[in-house]
């Protein structure tokens, strides 16, 4: 599988040099915005509860998301940020939001794990594992409710394919047809137990989709071009034929869990960790590539890590400079009614002491 | 007035809000072919089709998680719970996505969901069928709750549920079901209730007894025997919404008689008639002339023997001895 070349599929030919280039920047973006965000987690006082990195990842939310229109949604769990930044929210919300601001895009009530933007079709950031699984069938269901053409890639890690949620999700996205695609992206670890150790499973992960009826790939997530040919027919089955897919992405994550992982080094050797750096990184790989095509050169290379370098700053400024919410501001965005001061959120108590 | 049954007061709110809003679907088990478990969705397939009227697998989680998502969307899920009791297989969707998302959106989610279904003791079916969820689910910020004890207020109540822009869980009752009483008809004009606004459904002035769902029928039953035979008038509040939670109507009614005692299917510790309680003894305690009681379900699971299983509940001869103990 890993010789074919993906670079030639439809839908990479059709990239031009410089969309090309805008998904690699995309991916230095995100990895530069979690290694400043990272940065700013280890200095006491600047943000608070958990940090899920996404570094080595980065090519599945970039290849994914860049095949995405008008009626395509996206949802995830919680480590959300390269899905936010891939659908197109802005990095100075996003730091805000870490940093705990009013500023931020969950007005610093949802956290590293909480990031919004229904405007841009991604619908968060979510805590608990799995629990989104039934929400991206229902946008998906939505999107077909409501006549339109298109879909919505619910993303989910290693971890969550053995919840109940999921499963449920998986037999009636089939059933009712629906219009879902199922992303695993799998970096070996739901937390620190090892795939073998948590799941029973034939083949892969994403083949137990066959005892749903469900289409399913594996995918090797270190290729971008592979990533998007493969998303590719997943959205098409789902747009077309308001059919789902599960897809299961190789991939690794080089931090822990969480930043709060105490054991991140201690469950895998430092040679896996360093293997994937060297012959596997996303990054280095489509650098690889497009060095190769002539498209990317180091004078380019190095104007993408300076933009994404300035930008990172001043989001962190901006953070920084930031309000946080105020008192009053706990006890807005509770209930849609009492928000938009109805008549209706006028009669009776919402709210108790 | 005309006169409808609990059930077909419901389906009556639910027809008229299918065709007022076609993005308004009625999704759970049983619902469609097989005309609902309890018969409340009768007939509504057979007019509405497969769009708007949905049979799900039983899956709580998948379904009730794929209402929420598809409400995030625009869509207008009424989700049928068989029983209110299913809550706990489908309790994380129920709580951290439909509670939570707005909140952790900043604002930017909303989630204009219904889910109703039956939520009582007393049909022999023992605890796992019997839970009396109100109180649980009003404890989460984000959620609101009603439970209507006649048919007039289950179809106003209904129709205000749908219309609303939050998550409304709507609790019924199996053994209202067949009750009749009088409800307004359509031709006279659009019939809601608003959410958070209770009802003095007895005028009395020696006593209240705050209730709601089928406790405020036993509360009418016990109110009867307290006047026929003991010359005790009782006045009965019915809540209607738990959450918003109409306070003023309760602090109200305790001014006019001074004692009170709250009728609660839930099981005593940290029911609604606690919280009802809490709010009195904070803002009333000088209108008080002794302890605020309670008739609550006895504090164990739900027991199934059909011998003793009424004596478990609220019922309106508990409800007398407690009045009487009181005088």
């Amino acid at each position: 599988m890993s010789d074919l070349d993906f670079a030639s599929s439809p839908i990479n030919q059709s990239l031009s040099a410089e969309q090309k280039i805008r998904l690699y920047s995309q991916m230095v973006r995100i990895r530069r915005f979690e290694q400043v965000a990272l940065a700013n987690y280890q200095k006491p006082g600047r943000m608070g509860g958990f940090l899920h990195l996404y570094i080595g990842q980065e090519s599945v939310a970039v290849g994914t998301l860049s095949l995405c229109g008008e009626n395509d949604h996206n949802i995830t769990a919680y480590r959300c940020h390269a899905h936010a930044l891939a659908s197109g929210m802005n990095m100075k919300e996003c730091m805000a939001e870490l940093f705990g601001k009013a500023t931020g895009c969950s007005k610093g009530k949802g956290g590293s794990m909480h990031f919004f933007a229904p405007d841009k079709n991604y619908w968060g950031g979510h805590g608990i594992v799995a629990g989104q699984t039934p929400l991206g069938l229902g946008l998906a269901y939505g999107v077909k409710y409501l006549g339109k053409e298109g879909s919505c890639l619910c993303f989910l890690g290693d971890g969550a394919v053995n919840q109940g949620a999921f499963h449920e999700s998986l037999n009636i996205a089939s059933l009712f047809e629906i219009p879902v695609i199922y992303v695993i992206e799998n970096n070996g670890y739901s937390m620190g137990t090892s795939q073998k150790r948590s799941s029973s499973y034939t083949g892969c992960l994403a083949q137990r989709a066959e005892s749903y009826e469900i289409e399913w790939d594996v995918i090797n997530g270190s290729d971008i071009y592979e990533v998007r040919a493969k998303t590719q027919i997943a959205l098409e089955r789902a747009r077309k034929q308001n059919k789902p897919t599960v897809l299961e992405i190789e991939t690794y994550r080089y931090y822990g869990h969480s930043v709060a992982d105490a054991n991140a080094t201690k469950y895998r050797t430092p040679e896996e960790i360093e293997d994937y750096k060297k012959n596997h990184d996303p990054l280095a790989v489509f650098r690889r590539k497009l060095t190769k095509e002539g498209i990317l050169t180091d004078a380019i290379h190095d104007e993408i890590t300076k933009a994404a370098n300035v930008e990172t700053a001043e989001a962190v400024k901006f953070a920084e400079d930031s309000p946080p919410p105020s008192i009053a501001d706990i006890s807005t965005d509770v209930y849609w009614e009492t928000d938009n001061n109805t008549e209706a959120s006028k009669i009776g108590h919402h709210f108790f002491a | 007035m005309r006169t409808l049954t609990y059930r077909e007061a419901i389906r009556e709110g639910l027809d008229e809000e299918l065709a007022r809003d076609p993005n308004v679907v009625i999704m759970g088990e049983e619902v469609a072919q097989y005309n609902g478990a309890y018969k409340v969705t009768q007939g509504l397939w057979e007019k509405w089709g497969d769009k708007r009227i949905i049979d799900t697998p039983i899956s709580e989680a998948g379904f009730i998680g794929m209402g929420i998502g598809a409400s995030m969307l625009g869509v207008r899920p009424v989700m049928e719970l068989m029983f209110w009791s299913f809550h706990s297989v489908a309790f994380d969707q129920l709580v951290n996505n439909a509670a939570c998302v707005r909140y952790m959106s900043g604002g930017l989610c909303s989630c204009p969901i219904v889910v109703r279904g039956p939520a009582n003791g007393g049909t022999n079916v023992g605890a796992t069928h019997s839970h009396i969820p109100e109180g649980l689910f009003a404890a989460f910020p984000g959620l609101k709750v009603c439970a209507p004890a006649t048919p007039a207020d289950a179809k106003g109540l209904i129709k205000t549920a749908i219309r609303d822009n939050d998550p409304v869980y709507f609790m019924e009752n199996t053994l209202l079901y067949g009750m009749t009483g009088e409800v307004p008809d359509p031709a006279d004009g659009d019939f809601v209730i608003p959410l958070g606004k209770a009802e003095v459904k007895r005028e009395g002035s020696d006593i209240s007894l705050i209730a709601h769902g089928r406790s405020v029928i036993h509360c009418l039953e016990a109110a009867e025997t307290l006047q026929n035979e003991h010359g005790i008038s009782a006045e009965i509040l019915d809540l209607r919404s738990i959450r918003p939670l109409d306070v003023d109507a309760i602090l109200a009614t305790v001014a006019k008689t001074h004692r009170v005692v709250l009728v609660d299917e839930s099981k005593p510790f940290g029911g609604v008639s606690a919280m009802v309680s809490h709010l009195i003894q904070e803002h009333a305690f000088d209108e008080l002339d002794g302890p605020i009681k309670r008739v609550c379900t006895i504090d164990a699971p739900a027991i199934y023997s059909p011998h003793v299983e009424n004596d478990q509940l609220p019922n309106p001869k508990r409800i007398v001895e407690k009045v009487l103990s009181m005088i």
